[in-house]
């Protein structure tokens, strides 16, 4: 889609936006009433710049929350992987776990944090389960679905091809389940970082989601500001690190815009 | 002449979608012999999918048996290949990836699969594409290799449905003779499936006529007495061509009818 702008007006125009609403932020927090519920821009600039400059202590936060994130991720998208080919082959299974699983996924799993802070304590591994619980679902469906869709056609020619039951998992239906895991990358590395903070959020010692919480206790709102500010970039490199890998390991995929044809 | 492939008093029934059962093929016979060339026409929807893949062991025939050789078929059938109508490629292989599939499954050495699948490439015409994804490739050269990874396999009875049916009538018709050559190089035992009796006449040695369905089983079947090498685009004013499209469609047309007037109905 584009607009009527060129793309150097369009970029212009965005950065002005931002400031627009930062200008406006700034002048309506000269109140102490608003600065009270809303923070100073100045001041949650002031707190960005301790944490990554003058104190430096972020990182150990930044850090935790990664890991966190980057664990749940791994766990869900390979428990995911294989119990999505596991059902999507076994017409059986399926038949029989189809209500657990759809209850499963319906439960709002955030419920479960404090079940899992009792079970793995207020370390990381709380954190990872949540986060676990919320990608495994979205990696779960996708090859599921994948499995049970892959074409007949491509089956039976591989089958006629020679294919033994085993080299039919390896060559055709793992990775065209792999295809619909990556279709559904951005979504599920997104969630995995949703549950790592709000696991934090709701009890923990270290990460992002801690500061924020340690913040709200002393209604310390820039700080809390802050602390959303630095989510929000840090989610949209992770995306953009998706993106990258994305390219490169589904060079096969037509591109959406491009006829496909070189 | 040994013959390659047997189909004897063969019928297959699938359930039907309201109970019941439908009888898609009822006691067909066919045979091919090695190196015999016989394509099979018949109206839509009338089985012939369906007969080609109880040939390629894919579907078991619900009565009647099918013989390879002499040797009763269980299972796939692993000395023929099978060129699929529709898109049959892996989408996350290279044209060299997808056509050395088969030899990957046997397990022949990467080095060597990739000289043969080199070679089957330039051999329909596809040198210098090997790093091309399907999604990257015309109709034309996505049929091309397919057939490159059909007969890489040098597999003793090719089956192949309607495999240019997708394609425009110039690419078919090369495609037709490369096939037509590559077929007088080795001259495999082939079963052809085509809607198309000009395509049938021009490229065998024999024409069968399947009936409407249900119930389809073979109807006539011709002997086509035109020399070879031909080609398929010249052929088609050749009299005696001529002569054997006007006898064949007599007993097809009939069909075409019966099939068009089911499918009405239904």
């Amino acid at each position: 889609m584009k607009g009527p702008w060129s793309a150097p007006l369009l970029r212009t125009l965005q950065v002005l936006l931002l400031a627009a609403i930062l200008l406006i932020w700034h002048l309506a927090s000269a109140n102490r009433d608003v600065a009270f519920f809303f923070g100073r821009p100045l001041e949650v600039a002031q707190v960005i710049w301790a944490w990554f400059v003058t104190d430096a202590g972020i990182y150990r936060h930044l850090g935790v929350t990664l890991i966190e994130t980057v664990l749940a991720f791994a766990i869900g998208t390979a428990g995911g992987l294989g119990f999505g080919l596991w059902l999507g082959l076994s017409r059986g299974a399926s038949a029989l776990l189809d209500p657990y699983i759809t209850a499963a996924n319906s439960m709002p799993r955030v419920i479960l944090a404090p079940i899992f802070a009792m079970w793995f304590g207020l370390g990381i591994w709380s954190k990872v389960a949540l986060a676990v619980t919320l990608v495994f679902f979205i990696v779960f469906f996708n090859v599921y679905q994948g499995v049970r869709e892959v074409s007949p056609t491509l089956l039976a020619n591989a089958r006629m091809l020679g294919a033994s039951r085993r080299q039919l998992l390896r060559h055709v239906y793992i990775p065209s389940a792999t295809s619909w895991v990556f279709s559904s990358l951005h979504t599920s590395v997104g969630l995995a970082f949703v549950g790592a903070v709000v696991g934090e959020y709701l009890g923990s010692a270290a990460g992002v989601g801690y500061l924020i919480l340690q913040a709200e206790g002393t209604f310390d709102v820039n700080t809390v500001f802050a602390g959303i500010v630095v989510l929000t970039v840090f989610a949209l490199l992770l995306d953009g690190v998706v993106t990258l890998v994305e390219r490169r390991l589904l060079a096969w995929r037509p591109s959406p815009g491009g006829s496909g044809m070189l | 002449m040994p013959e390659a492939l047997g189909l004897d008093r063969v019928t297959c029934t699938f359930p039907a979608a309201q109970g019941g059962a439908y009888t898609a093929m009822r006691e067909a016979t066919l045979a091919v012999a090695a190196g015999e060339f016989v394509s099979v026409v018949g109206p839509t929807g009338c089985g012939k999918s369906t007969l080609l893949n109880m040939a390629a062991g894919l579907l078991a025939p619900t009565a009647g048996t099918v013989r390879v050789f002499g040797e009763l078929l269980q299972g796939i059938n692993h000395r023929a290949g099978y060129m699929f109508q529709g898109e049959a490629l892996m989408p996350w292989r290279t044209a060299l990836a997808n056509v050395t599939t088969g030899l990957e499954f046997a397990g022949v050495p990467p080095a060597e699969a990739r000289g043969r699948g080199m070679d089957w490439l330039r051999r329909v015409g596809l040198g210098g594409f090997e790093d091309r994804y399907p999604h990257q490739m015309s109709g034309g050269m996505r049929k091309r290799t397919m057939l490159a990874q059909t007969l890489i396999r040098d597999p003793d009875i090719i089956l192949m449905d309607e495999p240019f049916s997708a394609l425009d009538v110039q690419t078919r018709q090369l495609m037709e003779n490369e096939v037509l050559d590559l077929w007088m190089a080795s001259r495999k035992a082939v079963l052809f499936i085509t809607h198309d009796l000009d395509e049938a006449i021009a490229m065998s040695d024999r024409v069968v006529v399947l009936s409407a369905g249900p119930d389809t089983h073979p109807i006539g079947d011709f002997p086509i007495d035109i020399p070879r090498p031909r080609d398929v685009a010249e052929i088609r004013t050749d009299p005696r061509f001529v002569a054997l499209h006007r006898a064949i469609w007599a007993v097809l047309r009939d069909e075409v009818l019966k099939g068009y007037a089911r499918q009405r109905q239904a």
